[in-house]
């Protein structure tokens, strides 16, 4: 969709500092000179689009007691759609992109616990018949920015 | 340690917050709750890090920022500390994660690089390679998102 210099100005505002009180879209207007209204259809608006994905809260998984894992594949190019079909079924993997490296498709799985991981991994070399899933967790993090500003 | 009734109002965040004047209230009245302490634990959950980020999550291929690469950087091990903070600081670099080594990968940092177009990344790839002074890198371009969605919690 096309986005005007005041739909940008509320992603910048909503993407990081998103009021948690009690009429949030009504601070959010009065911060950008316009009415409570025309935020709401706005945000609506992008919403509907697909450009804002989700209005709420973004979790840390690790603090919420799950599990998770950057997974990395070589999958033959003949192969990709089953072999994607079988990993996007689970609801744990949340992304997955093919890149261009002999390691050709890269995915994250979230569970509940270590041993659900293990399994979720397990079950899916047995249903795709890839016998090595790297399997490479985060030992330390020194970033997550999820904003983007714009001008 | 989170209550029953704070995976009660994760789940219900995970839905989105509604579009009306008072989107806490609504949310409060499914969850028996009044809208200031709704207010008050979404803010203690967001203080005490379970919520990373409270906002939109956006598309951030339809903003312009249509290229990103994966860029794999071979640290020495004494060295991940200091040269992850100096990645960090670019503002190119979304993400930044140390990861396990294998055989065959000898790669043990990963950042996130987004910009208008290939050419910009791996621009960026190659400031940050100067900066940290590491010259064993790949930089990893998607070429199809085969999945992206929000992880269920408490479902």
């Amino acid at each position: 969709m096309k986005t005007d210099q005041i739909d940008r100005k509320i992603l910048n505002l909503i993407q990081a500092g998103f009021p948690i009180s009690p009429e949030p879209y009504r601070e959010i207007g009065e911060n950008l000179g316009i009415s409570e209204e025309n935020v709401i259809a706005r945000i609506s608006n992008m919403l509907d689009s697909g450009l804002i994905r989700r209005l709420g809260a973004i979790f840390d998984s690790g603090k919420l007691g799950y599990h998770s894992t950057l997974c990395a594949m070589k999958v033959e190019e003949s192969r990709i759609d089953a072999v994607a079909a079988v990993v996007n079924a689970y609801p744990g993997v949340t992304h997955n992109y093919l890149r261009d490296h002999e390691l050709n498709m890269w995915f994250t799985a979230t569970a509940q616990s270590k041993e659900d991981l293990e399994q979720m991994l397990n079950q899916v070399k047995r249903d795709t018949g890839i016998k090595e899933i790297l399997s490479l967790p985060a030992e330390k993090i020194f970033k997550i920015r999820v904003n983007f500003a714009l001008d | 340690m989170l209550s029953e009734q704070d995976k009660q109002i994760i789940i219900e965040l995970q839905n989105g917050l509604p579009l009306v004047s008072q989107p806490f209230e609504i949310m409060g009245k499914r969850l028996n709750m009044t809208e200031e302490s709704l207010i008050n634990r979404i803010t203690y959950l967001k203080e005490n890090g379970y919520i990373r980020r409270f906002g939109a999550a956006v598309r951030h291929r339809d903003l312009g920022f249509t290229a990103n690469a994966m860029v794999v950087w071979d640290v020495p091990d004494n060295k991940t500390d200091e040269v992850g903070r100096i990645m960090a600081s670019f503002k190119e670099v979304s993400h930044c994660y140390q990861r396990p080594r294998h055989q065959g990968w000898p790669y043990n940092l990963f950042t996130m690089v987004h910009g208008r177009s290939r050419e910009a990344c791996i621009k960026t790839a190659e400031q940050i390679s100067i900066a940290v002074d590491i010259k064993k890198f790949e930089t990893l371009f998607s070429t199809a998102e085969l999945k992206k969605s929000s992880m269920r919690y408490f479902k």
